[in-house]
């Protein structure tokens, strides 16, 4: 039997495609989306795993978050880096989180990495690309520390150290030099914090700070501000106007003098 | 864009393919000049970059010229390099011709014409002339591409220039304020707001950055400060 409604079909609705196409091509620019263009990593070490992410979100030229968060939450024992579209990333990484904690009361055990790589892998396929996030996956589960990198048209890498974003090359870099297996926790981090950086200052779509996440079976240990290497300088003159230096173009002062009880409102 | 009209056929015949050069790029930077009273204060960040890469963190894009004023530059840079050799060689001629330096206000209509010779292959600069005219006041010019130019108080081009603009109309011209006295600003105050100016534009304009040099340019010469900007 023919469904009597007709359930809303899943993902996008590409309605409008046509009609924006004919829009543009009348020469309406289509809304401009901020891209964190980004330095994200990540590599292995000898009890788990480390995560990185600098915290400068652009538009276009313009700095528009100078200390966002781009390393996401995704389960207790996993987080995500994002690189790319803002919005993408975090609806993206917010929606997995989601389904995790769902199948984590379903099946009543700790999420796998696995799981996550493949709900992500699968939704960025079917989106063909179009939704713009390239994330590093990170996370300590049964089978031990696993790390990922996931590109926007659904492909995926498992290696024991990434990078991501524009500042990718100059963080790579950093790991092809120095990285070697079973580091200690803080060396690890340190190297972290030493790839994010060249991303920060070799890059002008990243800068600000450095977040690092460390993941081990015990637990996760998340740094905000692990290092803060560009704090502002302190102003030459302070720029505080005078009283009544702003032109006022009415000014209205009431006289509470006569205040009157009105009737109780009308809530039959 | 994709070129999509009437060549496109449904033959097997391609049409060639084409490969396109562009001899354009924008090196990025910002610039700005102040005329004061009997001073004037031109300055400019000295990062060079190309997209999301940093060429240089020291590659001054303002430069001394040898009659006493100092153009700023901004735009590509190897168009600037040529304008400024080709602006050093005319200075050079005139000063032996003429056994004076040039004035700042001819070398202002000189660069004007400089540019406008170039109109249909510009030189891709945004320029900024700051000196001492022949009244020995302070004076400002402000060039486009192709050689429009006028006299300006303060001026600001570039990647953060309308960031810093506002500004400095604010803080240089007394805009936009009530009950303020209007006066001339020090050469000393000048430079405190022209460095604010630069570390609060580096804070948010990501193609300006490494370090600031200040020319203050005065009847006994010209001085130069260099400040360091954040890197990131």
């Amino acid at each position: 039997m023919a469904m009597k409604v007709e359930l809303p079909q899943k993902g996008f609705n590409f309605e409008n495609f046509q009609r924006n196409a004919v829009l543009a091509d009348k020469g309406y620019k289509a809304p401009k989306v901020t891209k964190t263009g980004t330095t994200i990593c990540g590599c292995l070490y000898k009890d788990g795993l480390v995560l990185g992410a600098d915290t400068r979100a652009t538009e276009g030229p313009i700095v528009a978050d100078k200390n966002c968060e781009k390393i996401h939450y995704l389960a207790p024992n996993m987080y995500c880096c994002g690189a790319g579209t803002a919005a993408d990333c975090d609806h993206t990484t917010h929606l997995i989180e989601s389904k995790l904690e769902l199948h984590r009361l379903q099946t009543g055990r700790p999420s796998r990495v696995s799981t996550a790589l493949t709900m992500l892998k699968q939704m960025l396929f079917r989106y063909q690309g179009q939704i713009g996030c390239a994330l590093v996956l990170g996370g300590f589960d049964v089978n031990g520390p696993h790390l990922y990198t996931i590109y926007p048209h659904g492909s995926t890498d498992k290696l024991p150290y990434v990078t991501m974003g524009s500042g990718s090359l100059a963080a790579m870099a950093v790991f092809e030099s120095r990285w070697r297996k079973d580091m200690e926790r803080e060396e690890a981090a340190e190297l972290v914090k030493d790839a994010i950086s060249a991303g920060i200052f070799n890059d002008l779509g990243s800068g600000s700070n450095v977040d690092v996440c460390i993941i081990t079976a015990d637990g996760v240990d998340y740094r905000r501000g692990y290092d803060k290497p560009n704090q502002r300088g302190v102003k030459e003159q302070s720029y505080k106007f005078a009283k009544g230096t702003t032109a006022i173009l009415t000014e209205d002062i009431r006289q509470f003098v006569d205040v009157v009880e009105g009737d109780a409102m009308d809530i039959s | 864009m994709p070129i999509t009209h009437e060549y496109q056929s449904a033959s097997p015949v391609k049409a060639p393919v084409e490969h396109r050069f562009s001899p354009y790029t924008d090196n990025g930077g910002t610039a700005l000049a102040v005329a004061g009273e009997d001073f004037c204060v031109v300055a400019g960040d000295t990062r060079q970059s190309e997209g999301y890469h940093i060429n240089s963190r020291y590659q001054p894009k303002v430069f001394q010229l040898s009659n006493g004023s100092v153009l700023a530059t901004g735009g590509m840079y190897a168009d600037a390099v040529t304008l400024v050799k080709r602006l050093e060689q005319r200075l050079e001629w005139y000063y032996h011709q003429h056994e004076k330096k040039m004035s700042v206000d001819a070398l202002a209509q000189m660069l004007s014409v400089i540019l406008y010779h170039k109109r249909f292959f510009p030189y891709y600069v945004w320029n900024t002339l700051g000196g001492i005219d022949g009244n020995g006041k302070g004076c400002v010019f402000s060039y486009d591409p192709v050689g429009n130019y006028e006299k300006h108080h303060w001026n600001c081009t570039g990647s953060a220039g309308h960031l810093i603009q506002p500004f400095l109309d604010n803080q240089i011209g007394f805009k936009h304020m009530q009950g303020i006295q209007r006066r001339f600003l020090t050469p000393e105050e000048v430079v405190r707001i022209v460095k604010d100016s630069f570390t609060s534009a580096t804070e948010r304009d990501i193609y300006t950055g490494d370090y600031v040099e200040i020319f203050i340019v005065t009847a006994g010469g010209i001085d130069v400060q260099r400040v360091p900007l954040k890197r990131d």
